[in-house]
């Protein structure tokens, strides 16, 4: 195995008209590498939960049982799924450059995550008023702040939903704007799934 | 939520108060003196050459992956020095304060540092080294080298990796800002657990620690997502994959480490953050929280980022050692298996940091027998490059040497690495200055793998040598230092003394800490020999300067491109053949052969908002830390806003005419790194004339 080729002149040494990656796929794989380290923080966060999900570290307080409401978390899911379909169909609309269409499914999507986010805080400010608060104990605090940090990434996906919409009303479906929009559909899938595992690991397994 | 804190506290400055600027401490006072000396130097310069704009345009603004690697290798070194000088306050301290009877200066009892300040300094030495000095330069390495390795003209993401730099400044920054304003961070640099919770930490110093730790790691995690794209994606026609250069596979390795292990110690540091502000209870031992959660999620990213500072430099000493033997490097395929499986097993050792910690046997087991398992591939890489060297035609140039030492100080720390992989042996000497020996031998292969690519890499850079002279004689001064340091370290800590100790009890270890300080001395001797090399360099540089191939053995493509290294990198991308393309080219004697034909090269244009995001991340970080809410809240909505802003704007780049790469091509003195009548327009710039 001869690790230095013998070079003859009829190789071409020079990739004259070599094209530059395609824009779109390599925003792609470097999205699909973030979401990766942002899996890692929930992997993290998730692991934090299972270490804290003892009675130990209820410290006297509530066990999650008392916490979770998994009714409430069904309508949730639901709602969140049907933002996932939104989003999906201003998808069906990109393909045929309707901007009216992406523009009605965006507002749809982002008007639904904004339900849900709007039933986690009303969540959240029940049991504050019943005094359950993550200062109560090292489970309430895993509790609160691994649905807390899902919820932020939500509003984060709502605000770019917002800059979108923007962008497609002022720029149109120039590349840019539609790599941007392909990647906020990974995105908001990709939470859509995370609350799958928060749904199953903390309101269903916990309550049950 | 907001925990309550006792103290001063104003909404306007937040903890901030007068006294909290240690003016008092004279040994602070003269580091401030030094460092507002320098700054104040530097910018007279500035003014005086009329080199703002020059600084801005070119610099500050950059996007060019080549300049934001220097500038991350210059970050690097400032905090390897302030590192360095934070290593030397240690060992005299100790060399000071050995037995009851030893004399006390400056408000200490022993030696001339208070407890707490000692303690501050070694958690800076720790934090420094580790995040801000060596993983900073490495990374500048992979900036600089490997889009020139692979043949593309820029990163991925140039807009990105700009971003990545500033968080990662930002974070040294904050470092820094803290010996002038406030304390650091106490609590080591891994962070005691419950120490640095609130009711034992209540001042500042853990704050800047977790923020400045925050900010660089998010800096290293886009950094490692760009780099993977990058080579992934934007490899020159015909490089498969096992045909890429062997730096290459190591930065690939690292950087996958980078983007899986960075967001787990985001999430510790984040749960430590909601402790000491929110009043959660994570780690706190009374409320139903768990310590050894903080210990174990630290350390899972805590391991891999070893692994992340030491398998470039392996990937450093893979192409000098070649070019030095003049041969390939033997055994290639198995180098890239051994390097993955380093990189995989980095997941599966982390429990060795604390077998002492009751995790009981059945789990010491597995991480013992896994802490092992890294020895194979670690071996082959040992062997792979002897038989690199044997037979070789070996030339001992200054790269050549770092490398070789390097190759040697692995052998010391590998060994006692295992021994202190079978948790029998860690019981005895768990937490004793042994421990501290081994893991310094290893960051030195680090730190030697790390001057071998600078002695290496630099000619291609800026298109003159170091000097030789005064290189060598820092090697030699520095290997020196190292063996006489360490290898009585190795002793007193088989005689017990234990690590991060202001005083100590024992006089018989007085001779031993005597020779660690002769031995600082050497590395203080080292130290000077290298501003001399770069002063010598600078000097001389017309006398240095040299064509594209300086060692006239390289291999690989980056020394295809002209010497500076252009901003376009390549005028016509390489068509790849085989392994060591430029070494078969050269074979073939086909080294003159240049593309007949130029044609248009597209470019990003510069931006200053990566720099802009990266002042407000400082602004975030030092507002949370002294818990000023309104500068924190205004510099997150400012980044953001900023964000956003430039998503609006306009990012067609520039384009350069193949008739102007023609010119340049042909009269290279224009096109170096550090001239600056070429650069792109900075588009904020554009849009405001």
């Amino acid at each position: 195995m001869s690790r230095t080729e013998t070079l003859t002149p009829a190789h071409r040494l020079w990739a004259r008209h070599h094209p530059e990656p395609d824009p779109i796929a390599m925003k792609t794989l470097g999205f699909w590498l973030y979401m990766l380290s942002d899996a890692l923080i929930f992997a993290g966060l998730f692991a934090a939960y299972a270490v804290l999900d003892h009675k130990f570290n209820a410290a006297g307080g509530p066990q999650i049982k008392n916490v979770v409401h998994p009714l409430e978390a069904f309508v949730q899911t639901v709602v969140v799924f049907t933002s996932v379909l939104a989003y999906s169909l201003a998808m069906v609309g990109l393909k045929a450059r309707n901007r009216m269409f992406v523009l009605a499914g965006l507002l749809s999507a982002f008007v639904l995550g904004g339900v849900f986010l709007g039933l986690e805080i009303n969540d959240f400010a029940t049991l504050v008023a019943h005094g359950i608060t993550p200062e109560r104990s090292g489970l309430m605090s895993i509790f609160f702040v691994l649905i807390a940090t899902h919820g932020l990434h939500m509003a984060f996906g709502m605000l770019w939903m917002a800059v979108m919409m923007a962008q497609v009303a002022l720029k149109g479906f120039t590349t840019e704007v539609v790599t941007r929009l392909l990647n906020l559909r990974l995105f908001w899938v990709f939470q859509a799934s995370i609350w799958v595992c928060m749904f199953v690991f903390v309101y269903l397994n916990g309550a049950f | 939520m907001l925990v309550h804190l006792q103290g001063p506290w104003t909404p306007l400055f937040g903890r901030l108060t007068l006294a909290q600027i240690p003016y008092h401490n004279g040994i602070v006072l003269g580091a401030f003196i030094f460092a507002a000396g320098a700054g104040l130097v530097i910018m007279a310069a500035l003014t005086y050459y009329r080199k703002w704009g020059y600084l801005i345009r070119e610099w500050i603004t950059s996007l060019d992956h080549k300049k934001i690697g220097v500038m991350y290798i210059i970050v690097g070194l400032v905090m390897l020095f302030r590192g360095f000088i934070d290593g030397v306050m240690i060992r005299t301290q100790q060399a000071m304060a050995d037995g009851p009877h030893s004399a006390g200066h400056l408000q200490a009892l022993h030696g001339y540092l208070p407890p707490f300040h000692f303690d501050q300094i070694y958690s800076s030495h720790g934090t420094i080294m580790i995040i801000f000095a060596v993983t900073v330069v490495l990374t500048g390495f992979q900036n600089i080298i490997v889009p020139l390795q692979i043949g593309a003209r820029d990163m991925a993401f140039p807009y990105l990796n700009a971003v990545s730099l500033w968080l990662t400044a930002a974070g040294a920054a904050l470092v820094m800002i803290s010996l002038f304003v406030g304390d650091f961070s106490h609590a080591g640099w891994v962070g005691i657990i419950p120490l640095t919770e609130l009711p034992y930490s209540p001042g500042v110093g853990v704050d800047y620690w977790d923020w400045a730790l925050q900010l660089s790691s998010l800096g290293t995690t886009l950094g490692a997502l760009n780099l993977i794209t990058t080579i992934v994606m934007m490899r020159a026609p015909g490089m498969t994959w096992f045909r890429m250069p062997f730096f290459t596979w190591a930065s690939l390795s690292t950087q996958t480490i980078g983007l899986t292990a960075f967001p787990v110690l985001g999430v510790a540091l984040a749960l430590l953050s909601a402790d000491r502000y929110l009043g959660t209870h994570f780690y706190t031992g009374g409320m139903g929280g768990n310590l050894m959660l903080y210990t174990d999620l630290f350390w899972i990213w805590g391991h891999p980022e070893v692994y992340f500072i030491i398998l470039p430099a392996w990937g450093i000493m893979s192409e000098v050692i070649p070019v030095f033997s003049e041969k390939a490097l033997f055994g290639y395929t198995v180098m890239v298996a051994a390097t993955l499986s380093i990189a995989g097993l980095s997941w599966a050792v982390w429990l060795h940091h604390f077998f002492t910690m009751g995790a009981g046997p059945g789990v010491n087991l597995f991480f013992s027998v896994s802490t092992m398992l890294v020895g194979i591939p670690t071996g082959v890489k040992v062997f792979n490059w002897s038989l690199t060297l044997y037979r070789g035609r070996l030339r001992f140039e200054t790269p050549m040497l770092w490398a070789i030492g390097g190759l040697i100080l692995l052998l010391v720390g590998g060994l006692t690495g295992m021994m202190l992989a079978i948790p029998a042996i860690n019981y005895t000497v768990h937490n004793s200055v042994f421990v501290i020996a081994h893991f310094h031998m290893m960051f030195l292969v680090s730190v030697y793998g790390i001057f071998a690519g600078m002695m290496f890499w630099f000619p291609k850079v800026f298109g003159f040598r170091l000097d030789e002279n005064s290189g060598r004689k820092f090697f030699i001064f520095f290997s020196l230092g190292t063996a006489t340091t360490f290898s009585a370290m190795f002793t007193l800590g088989f005689m017990g003394m234990t690590r991060r100790l202001d005083y100590l009890y024992d006089p018989h270890w007085q001779p031993l800490l005597d020779i660690e300080e002769f031995g600082i001395f050497l590395y203080c001797v080292a130290v000077f020999y290298f501003f001399k090399m770069i002063y010598v360099s600078l000097r001389d540089r017309a006398k240095e300067s040299h064509g594209q191939d300086v060692w006239s053995t390289s291999r690989t493509l980056e020394w295809m491109t002209l010497t500076p290294v252009p901003y376009y990198n390549f005028a016509v991308i390489p068509e790849v053949h085989g392994r060591d393309e430029w070494a078969s080219r050269r074979e073939s004697g086909f080294e003159d052969s240049g593309p007949e034909e130029y044609e248009d090269i597209h470019l990003p244009k510069n931006s200053i908002a990566p720099a802009v995001i990266g002042a407000l991340a400082f602004g975030f970080g030092f507002g949370m830390t002294w818990r000023i809410w309104w500068m924190a809240g205004l510099s997150l909505l400012g980044i953001i806003g900023v964000v956003i802003l430039r998503s609006f704007a306009d990012q067609s780049g520039i384009v350069l005419s193949a008739e102007a790469v023609r010119r340049m091509e042909q009269k290279p003195e224009g096109t170096g790194i550090i001239t600056d009548h070429i650069s792109p327009p900075v588009a904020e710039l554009e849009a405001l004339s």
